[in-house]
């Protein structure tokens, strides 16, 4: 019996690593190191890169194409003007590469060195450039502001604690590995099904704000000392009961020895 | 449930009982020792159960009376004081006006007629004590038909009985312009394919069921409106009611696919229960619990190019109710 228990423990300790090893992998150049920016990234493109977004960079939108490297049957969107604001993004967070064009990309190990990715961004920026990496100063945004725009246009899929969610069809990401330039970058980029906000949505000070509030919530001030998740009152009211419904059985207990002696 | 049934039936018994025997010459011999009659207890138990019926009472009025400031806490505090008071009363009558007896043997067979007749006359017995048994049963009575009034009161707001007028109407008029949380009319060149905005209408209270909108714009290529509604979404622009058809959540969340072909097509969602509404076919439901789609609100742009409401909801806004559909917004 107990044998039975240690091994379904394995297996469930198990699975989620196998299911983190069945991705493709990187294919890089042999002498990467040494190899001068524009030839590196151009290599790291059409290797990692090409199969979907196509290799002048104008994306795939037909199935009917021949599988490219990796057996991956290509599909994705045009990548000319993207900028360093998304490369950045989707290489720093690990979204990509992605090995089905049809699953939705999550946070991952990020699969590029610091060097391979600004190779890359080069020459995404050679097909079309396109916007910089925005550089957020948190520390001038205003907190109540941040609470308070982040509740408009974030919560309703993050949660106002950032802890992330559901939408019908897709996972929301919780926000606590996001840095202040990857939640820049989200906000202006509108990653999956996210909207996009542009500066006349949401202003860069406005931005300054929303980081500086995503930032604190990863540390949440919980008075009292117990937080239960941060996921609103439900829970909240669940361990209530649990406790008082624990003290009221020893009220009734005291009161029924009382009767009975 | 049976046993609950069979509590009732005892206490009326205990209530009832003994009346008819009071009038015989000859007292049988007591199975329970005699007991004081306590007119102190038995007015403050009377008092009590007064009281508990005025709670309840209360507790109705506080529901009806609609502005009422902290209105949950005064109908916890009505009826808490309600249970708080029967429960009182129910202690008293345990403790000072019946005698309390503990019986070590098991219960007797129900088949002998001897004992049974002696249950019977303990229950008569032991409500011997009472002197004013009908006040006691009028107050016991008051508590309970109020309680139950109290309890069935909140089944009102299951639907609108009588006035559904304001259910149906919107501060939406034709040329009232849209603004943002800030009063900022919306401008139709503003409005991007790539997010959403909420707006309100100009000069109204913002915090009607028929107040906010959600606007998105979409590609032309994309939008499928009804025939009737061909004119309703200058520029691709469409607004509908921000309140969803199911429980009246607020829909804030908006699926904008960053690559269509292979992600989940355009959709304004429900946080509450994931109802999700195409906004390309005039709201209808694609998912979830809702049951009507969301109302449209028709749209012009006027010369300053700013964005207003070329009429009223193409239906009622706000949770779906019996008589949801049997009018128009007004």
């Amino acid at each position: 019996m107990s044998a039975l228990v240690i091994a379904a423990l394995l297996l469930l300790a198990w699975a989620p690593a196998a299911a983190a090893q069945t991705r493709g992998g990187v294919f890089r150049p042999k002498n990467s190191e040494s190899m001068p920016l524009p030839q590196l990234g151009s290599a790291l493109y059409d290797a990692n890169c090409a199969s979907c977004h196509g290799g002048d960079g104008r994306g795939i939108t037909s199935t009917n194409r021949p599988p490219g490297s990796g057996d991956v049957k290509g599909l994705g969107p045009s990548l000319r003007g993207v900028g360093a604001l998304a490369v950045d993004f989707y290489l720093r967070t690990g979204y990509m590469p992605l090995d089905d064009p049809h699953s939705e990309p999550e946070r991952r190990r990020v699969q590029f060195s610091d060097r391979e990715i600004r190779a890359v961004i080069r020459h995404v920026d050679s097909f079309e450039p396109g916007p910089p990496v925005p550089r957020p100063s948190p520390e001038s945004g205003n907190l109540a502001e941040g609470l308070k725009l982040f509740t408009e246009h974030c919560a309703g899929c993050h949660q106002v604690v950032a802890q992330g969610g559901v939408v019908t069809g897709a996972r929301v990401p919780p926000l606590e590995d996001a840095t202040a330039t990857q939640i820049a970058q989200a906000v202006r980029i509108g990653p999956y099904l996210m909207p996009k906000f542009s500066e006349k949505d949401i202003s860069d000070s406005e931005l300054d704000s929303i980081v500086a509030y995503v930032l604190k919530s990863k540390h949440p001030d919980d008075r009292g000392g117990w937080g239960i998740g941060s996921v609103g009152p439900i829970p909240e009211g669940i361990v209530t009961w649990f406790l008082a419904a624990t003290a009221f059985l020893g009220l009734v207990a005291v009161i029924g020895k009382r009767a009975g002696s | 449930m049976k046993r609950l049934w069979r509590w009732l039936v005892a206490l009326v018994a205990l209530l009832l009982g003994g009346r008819g025997h009071e009038e015989e010459g000859r007292e049988p011999e007591r199975v329970v020792a005699p007991k004081e009659p306590d007119r102190g207890a038995e007015t403050v138990v009377i008092v009590a159960l007064f009281l508990a019926a005025l709670a309840a009472v209360g507790f109705i009025v506080i529901y009806a009376i609609d502005p009422v400031d902290s209105r949950t806490q005064l109908l916890g505090i009505a009826l808490g004081l309600c249970f708080a008071l029967v429960a009182g009363a129910l202690i008293l009558i345990g403790k000072r006006l019946v005698p309390t007896e503990e019986i070590d043997e098991p219960y007797p067979e129900p088949e002998n007629p001897d004992e049974q007749e002696e249950i019977a006359r303990t229950f008569e017995e032991s409500a011997s004590g009472l002197t004013r048994k009908g006040l006691l049963l009028a107050a016991g009575g008051a508590a309970g038909t109020a309680i139950g009034a109290a309890a069935l009161t909140p089944a009102l707001s299951l639907g609108p009985a009588l006035d559904t007028k304001g259910f149906y109407e919107t501060p939406w008029r034709r040329g009232r312009r849209l603004v943002d949380s800030d009063g900022r009319p919306l401008r139709a060149e503003d409005i991007t394919t790539e997010t959403f905005y909420t707006a309100y209408p100009e000069g109204a209270k913002r915090d009607k069921v028929g107040s906010p909108v959600v606007v998105v714009r979409l590609p032309a290529n994309e939008l499928e409106l009804p025939p009737a509604r061909s004119g309703w979404a200058p520029r691709g622009i469409v607004a509908y009611s921000k309140v969803c058809t199911h429980a009246a959540c607020a829909v804030s969340l908006y699926r904008k696919p960053t690559f269509p072909t292979v992600q989940p097509r355009r959709a304004l969602v429900c946080p509450c229960h994931y109802s999700t509404f195409d906004p390309a076919t005039g709201g209808s439901v694609i998912f979830g619990p809702a049951g009507r789609p969301l109302p449209q609100l028709p749209l012009l742009v006027d010369d300053a190019g700013e964005l207003r409401a070329a009429g009223n909801f193409s239906a009622p806004v706000g949770p779906s109710w019996s008589g949801v559909r049997s009018g128009e917004p007004t």
